[in-house]
C-alpha cells in the first residue's frame, strides 16, 4: 500500500497529465460521434453574446453588400408576384378551393424564421455559424438553414437564445441536392481543400451535366423545403472513368465569408414523416 | 500591475485576438492556419508548479474551443505543451539560475537562441499534436506533414513580430529571494 502512494506521489504530474488528456480528448471524440458536449450549452450562451458583441461592429463594413443581396432577392420574388401573370383580354378570375377553408394553418407544412448570423468560421476543416435566435424562439436541432443567396446548412447544437449551425464548408455534413436539369440527385459533402467549392457525388453518367448548371436542393432532404431552393453552379465536371457516377466540383452561390442574415426552415411534419420510415424500417428486423 | 492581473487580463486578450482576428482572417491555403494563442503559456510565470500549468492551460484551451465549437482539441495541445515545458527550459536554460532571477521566459531571460528554440520546440509539439487530432478524423498523411511544417513557419513569424513588438521588459530579481 505505501508502495502505491509513493507510486503516485512520484508520478504525480504525469498522473494528472494523463488525466487531463483523457478528459479534453473524450470531450473530442463525444463531440465528434454525437454532437454533444459537457457545458456546451451554457458555453454557447456566453460565446454568443461576445459573438453578438463583435458581430455588432462588423456589419457596418458589409451594409452595402447586405444592400444588394436583399435588393437582388426582392427582385426575384417580385417576379414571382401574381400581378405579373396577365394573360390577353384582362385579369383572370380568381377561384379560391373553399374545401380547405381556413385551415391553411394546417396545410403549411415549412415555416421560415429569419435569424441575424453572429459569429462565423471559414478557416478550419469542420467551420460553424452561430445565429442569433435559439429554443426560446423556436429553433430545433436538424432544421434546415438557408441564405439570401443559396442554403448554408442545418442547426447542430441550440442553446436558449442562440444556435450553431453546420456549414456546408463542414467535412462531416453531408446533404442530398439534385440538379436543376434532369433531377438526378446526388451527395453534396466538402473535401476540405478550398473554402470556395464543395463536391457533389453520386451522379450517374447518364445524366447531361454542363459547366455553369444549377444545382438545387432536393425534396428528398427533409430539411429544406421542396421549393428548388439555390445550392451553387457546376464549375467542373470530374470524369472518373473507374466509375459510373460523375465527381462534380460545385461553387457555392453563399458566400460563406460574408453572409449576414439567414432564414431556419422547420418542416412542421417530420415528426410524422421520421415516424412513418423508423416505423417501416422497424418491420424488415 | 501585478502578475496576477497581468496574467488574466493577457489570458482575454489572447483568446479574442485569436477567434476575432486571426480566425477571422481568410483562408490563404488549406495547409495554413494562422496560431498564436498558445503563446499565453510559453509566457507564463517561471515559478508555477506543473499541475499549475496545466490546469491554466487546460482551461484555456477549453475556452478558445467554445468558441470554435471543437471542444476537447485545443485543450488536449495546450495541456501537452504545458506538460513539456518544464523540461525545455531545464534543457535550454543559458545561466546558471536564470529561472529564479527572472519572472518569466523571455528574450531576455533566456537570450535569442534559446529562447527561439524554446518556441520553435513546444511550437512543434502543439501543431504535431493538434494536427495529428485532426488528421485521426479526416486527412492524409501529406495533409499532416504539409499542414504541420507551414502552419509551424507561419506561427513562429507570428510569434518573432509579437516579441519585437512587445517586448517585455524583464526585471532582474538577486537570486536571494
Amino acid at each position: 500500500m505505501r508502495n502505491v502512494f509513493l507510486f503516485i506521489r512520484k508520478y504525480s504530474n504525469f498522473l494528472f497529465f494523463l488525466l487531463l488528456q483523457v478528459i479534453s480528448l473524450s470531450f473530442l471524440f463525444r463531440y465528434n460521434k454525437y454532437h454533444e458536449a459537457a457545458f456546451m450549452n451554457v458555453a454557447g450562451e456566453f460565446t454568443g453574446i461576445i459573438n453578438q458583441r463583435f458581430s455588432k461592429v462588423e456589419s457596418y463594413f458589409r451594409l452595402k453588400q447586405i444592400n444588394e443581396q436583399l435588393a437582388a432577392e426582392n427582385l426575384r420574388l417580385n417576379q414571382m408576384l401574381k400581378e405579373n401573370y396577365e394573360g390577353a383580354g384582362g385579369p383572370g378570375k380568381m377561384i379560391i378551393d373553399t374545401i380547405q377553408g381556413d385551415s391553411a394553418k394546417e396545410i403549411k407544412k415549412y415555416i421560415w424564421m429569419g435569424a441575424k448570423v453572429v459569429g462565423s468560421t471559414v478557416n478550419s476543416q469542420v467551420n460553424f455559424l452561430t445565429i442569433h435566435r435559439g429554443a426560446l424562439q423556436g429553433v430545433r436541432p436538424n432544421m434546415g438553414v438557408t441564405g439570401p443567396l443559396g442554403i448554408v446548412g442545418q442547426v447542430l447544437n441550440v442553446s436558449d437564445n442562440y444556435a450553431t449551425v453546420w456549414t456546408l464548408l463542414n467535412r462531416q455534413f453531408r446533404v442530398v441536392v439534385k440538379l436543376k436539369i434532369g433531377g438526378e440527385r446526388g451527395t453534396l459533402e466538402w473535401d476540405g481543400v478550398s473554402p470556395n467549392y464543395v463536391t457533389l457525388k453520386d451522379i450517374p453518367k447518364s445524366a447531361k451535366v454542363k459547366k455553369g448548371d444549377s444545382v438545387v436542393t432536393s425534396p428528398a432532404s427533409s430539411m429544406f423545403s421542396g421549393a428548388n431552393l439555390m445550392v451553387g453552379t457546376i464549375d467542373e465536371i470530374i470524369d472518373d472513368r473507374s466509375s459510373n457516377f460523375y465527381s462534380l466540383r460545385v461553387k457555392p452561390s453563399t458566400n460563406f465569408y460574408s453572409i449576414e442574415y439567414v432564414y431556419v426552415i422547420e418542416n412542421t411534419q417530420l415528426t410524422e414523416q421520421n415516424h412513418l420510415e423508423d416505423s417501416t424500417r422497424k418491420k424488415f428486423q | 500591475m501585478s502578475e496576477l492581473l497581468k496574467n488574466i487580463f493577457r489570458f482575454i486578450l489572447f483568446i479574442f485576438v485569436q477567434v476575432f482576428i486571426l480566425f477571422k482572417m481568410p483562408p490563404l491555403h488549406r495547409f495554413i492556419t494562422p496560431y498564436l494563442y498558445y503563446l499565453y503559456i510559453l509566457w507564463l510565470p517561471f515559478n508555477m508548479s506543473r499541475s499549475g500549468l496545466m490546469s491554466v492551460a487546460f482551461i484555456f484551451g477549453l475556452c478558445l474551443d467554445y468558441f470554435m465549437h471543437t471542444p476537447g482539441l485545443h485543450a488536449a495541445a495546450c495541456v501537452l505543451i504545458a506538460y513539456l515545458r518544464p523540461f525545455v527550459v531545464n534543457m535550454l536554460i543559458s545561466q546558471e539560475g536564470a529561472d529564479k532571477n527572472y519572472l518569466s521566459p523571455s528574450i531576455t531571460s533566456m537570450g535569442w537562441a534559446p529562447y527561439f528554440t524554446y518556441v520553435f520546440v513546444l511550437t512543434l509539439f502543439h501543431h504535431g499534436y493538434l494536427v495529428f487530432l485532426e488528421w485521426m478524423s479526416f486527412g492524409s498523411f501529406l495533409y499532416f506533414i504539409g499542414k504541420v511544417i507551414a502552419t509551424t513557419g507561419i506561427s513562429m513569424l507570428l510569434i518573432l513580430l509579437t516579441e519585437l513588438l512587445f517586448y517585455r521588459k524583464e526585471k532582474f530579481r538577486t537570486n536571494t529571494v
